[in-house]
């Protein structure tokens, strides 16, 4: 049972690591160039419209689905790796 | 065929598609796919948590809203960014934990009847409000669409989601869902790519708002948005690109709308009907993708559609002689007709002035002009509807938007109104106060707290406490701030209890609904706000529709010093805990 416990304590603790990683991209994305740092990207013209507006009315929901799709990848990784995968 | 017809037509053929589908579906249950453990494929869940999630606030109301430029992009970041909180930091626990509603987690992780007693209140508070939004919503698509005034159109709606509800089976059977799903997006979709065709030459509407505008000839392009800019400073309104002053509440007002996201019970749901853990990770993604598509066309279609009907108002630009109030097109009188466009000549020279009146800088040129006062009133939620007759798409297009529209309602309506009645009946009734309720007894409590639910949510919505999509907001701040904390502790912690669970929860939704209360007035009856809803009046700028991310932090906070000023939890429940953060060994589907 310890020896399992283990395991199981070291799955979660990667897990939490996991998260935590896309949860900074998500962070970064949305809160970040979307509102906190808008004014200084909109500085930046890309192909004539302002970074920042891209940013919070489209490029954070790119970056989200993003984000989903490399969790379930990195989850599936994990759950086999400890073999706890259906 | 008038375009009334037309509209008839499209709703009907829509509403002949589910119930179709439902009948075949309901045939094919005896057929071995349904059996035992089921379940539904990722990709179809997806569709249909999609349909579940966009409701006449995504559909009808969302785009009305972020028309008035950047500072509601807090509605696309929210209501797309809260899905990857629910998929990294719920589904895949929830649907280990393989029970079947959200209370239920509530009331076993914190091993009390209280806990779920006020995850029960919460969830029907957090759902009427929801439901207020989507009879707003509703109401204008069927005043529109039938020609009747706003409060007839709310009232049919009323009608027809009690109707819809109560016939129960339609929702639970999530083909229904995928068929709606598909009406939906294309009905929102088509007008979209017409429109960015029309304006930039770029059929796809997510890059066309990107690209130049080339409706003034290919040698006058200019980018779009540097066009929107241009014209609607040009009436004094603020730049539709430009920065907000208050950071702090549009930070909140985001985080808001995400937790809210992660904490609502009709979409979590969802998620236990895939047949693995994993699956409720891959469902999340799909589900994102399915609604990405909306969400990224939505600010296409609120800046495209500012533009053309400034371009109505003033067809010879904003510098020239605006449109004669007796030449305008037929769109604004039928919309005039359902009071939610309204006209008043204010400078009695028979024309339509818009413009920004409250912008003191640009009182001087608006007199200059001879204007005095913006004369016409156009009603944010109508933008999305009304946005293929203003320019000028075929028929059939407006047909097929009437039913997207009612779609959106409908099936979210429908879902939110399950959630409330298995609330009132399986936790509150069944588990708390009469176990021994016969099935018949539970059907009855289930209809007739549905019933209350519509009239409640009818009458609200009469006089609802903001646009559709700003009171689903509040609803979201409602849910945030008390359902999503308890369900986060209750995974990431084994050291919460059921007192801090409790207390934290209680703290949360007082706090919101004080604050909201406060503004809006108590449960949201029209003049029982004790201060106006201004600005000056918000503490620190934090408006009503933000502070459901403040709750959250209360019930987080309150949560974890009340917890760890009394007992651990048993050992049983930190087991409890161990094993939902594990996928192997989850329990068969629940087939909803």
């Amino acid at each position: 049972m310890s020896v399992q416990n283990e395991s199981a304590r070291s799955y979660w603790r990667e897990n939490i690591r996991i998260i935590m990683t896309y949860m900074v991209i998500w962070f970064a994305a949305s809160y970040g160039c979307g509102i906190l740092f808008v004014e200084e990207l909109d500085q930046i013209q890309f192909f004539g419209f302002p970074l920042g507006f891209w940013f919070a009315q489209q490029g954070a929901i790119y970056i989200f689905i993003g984000l989903i799709w490399a969790y379930v990848f990195s989850m599936n990784r994990l759950d086999e790796k400890y073999d706890v995968h259906e | 065929m008038s375009q009334f017809a037309i509209n008839l037509i499209f709703v009907g053929a829509s509403f002949a598609l589910y119930f179709g589908i439902a009948i075949w579906a309901r045939a094919g249950s005896t057929k071995e796919f349904y059996v035992a453990g089921g379940g539904v494929h990722p990709v179809a869940n997806g569709m249909a948590t999609a349909a579940d999630w966009m409701s006449a606030a995504s559909f009808i109301s969302m785009a009305g809203l972020l028309s008035a430029g950047y500072v509601n992009s807090s509605f696309l970041m929210g209501w797309t960014g809260g899905y990857v909180l629910l998929a990294m930091l719920l589904a895949p626990y929830l649907r280990k934990f393989g029970k079947f509603t959200v209370p239920d987690f509530i009331g076993d992780r914190f091993y009390s009847k209280g806990a779920r007693l006020v995850a029960v209140i919460c969830l029907i508070v957090a759902s009427i409000t929801y439901v207020i939004g989507q009879m707003a919503g509703a109401g204008v698509a069927f005043a529109r669409f039938l020609e009747v005034s706003n409060t007839a159109g709310i009232w049919i709606a009323a009608g027809v989601v009690f109707f819809y509800a109560v016939f129960g089976g339609m929702k639970g059977i999530t083909y229904t869902q995928v068929a709606q799903y598909v009406v939906l997006i294309v009905a929102y979709t088509i007008p979209a790519v017409f429109i960015s065709f029309q304006l930039t030459g770029n059929p796809l509407p997510m890059f066309g708002m990107f690209g130049e505008y080339t409706a003034d000839g290919a040698a006058n392009a200019v980018p779009l948005l540097e066009k929107l800019d241009l014209v609607v400073r040009d009436l004094g309104f603020r730049d539709y690109t430009a920065d907000v002053d208050n950071k702090l509440n549009m930070v909140l007002f985001t985080l808001s709308l995400m937790i809210g996201t992660a904490g609502l019970p009709h979409v979590i749901i969802r998620f236990f009907t895939v047949p693995k853990v994993a699956d409720a990770r891959w469902s999340a993604g799909w589900a994102l993708i399915f609604i990405a598509l909306l969400y990224l066309t939505a600010p296409a279609v609120a800046s495209m559609a500012r533009l053309n009907l400034i371009k109505t108002v003033y067809p010879n630009g904003t510098e020239q002689q605006s449109l004669a109030y007796a030449e305008r097109p037929s769109w604004i009188q039928t919309w005039e007709e359902t009071g939610l466009i309204t006209f008043e000549d204010k400078n009695n020279d028979g024309r339509i002035q818009m413009y920004n009146d409250k912008n003191e800088d640009f009182t001087a040129t608006a007199q200059a002009r001879g204007w005095n006062g913006s004369e016409l009133n156009v009603n944010n939620d109508i933008l999305v509807l009304a946005n293929p007759e203003i320019a000028q798409l075929p028929s059939w297009v407006i047909g097929l938007i009437a039913a997207g529209g009612i779609a959106a309602a409908l099936s979210t309506a429908a879902g939110l109104l399950l959630a409330i009645s298995s609330a009132v009946s399986h936790d509150l009734i069944k588990t708390m106060i009469n176990p021994n309720i016969t099935e018949k007894g539970e059907l009855t409590a289930a209809r007739v707290s549905m019933a209350v639910a519509i009239l409640v949510a009818t009458w609200l919505g009469l006089n609802p406490p903001g646009f559709a999509a700003q009171t689903v907001a509040l609803a979201f701040g409602i849910a945030g701030a008390s359902i999503f904390p308890a369900l986060m502790m209750g995974i990431f912690s084994k050291r919460v209890n059921n007192k801090g669970a409790v207390a934290g929860m209680v703290a949360g939704l007082a706090a919101t609904l004080l604050y909201i209360f406060t503004f809006l007035g108590w449960f949201f009856i029209p003049g029982t706000n004790m201060l106006a809803n201004t600005p000056d009046n918000w503490i620190l700028g934090i408006s009503p529709l933000s502070f459901g991310a403040i709750g959250a932090m209360i019930n987080f906070a309150v949560a974890f010093i009340v917890s760890n000023a009394t007992e651990e939890p048993p050992v049983e429940i930190q087991e409890l805990v161990e094993s939902v953060r594990y996928p192997k060994g989850a329990g068969a589907a629940v087939d909803h």
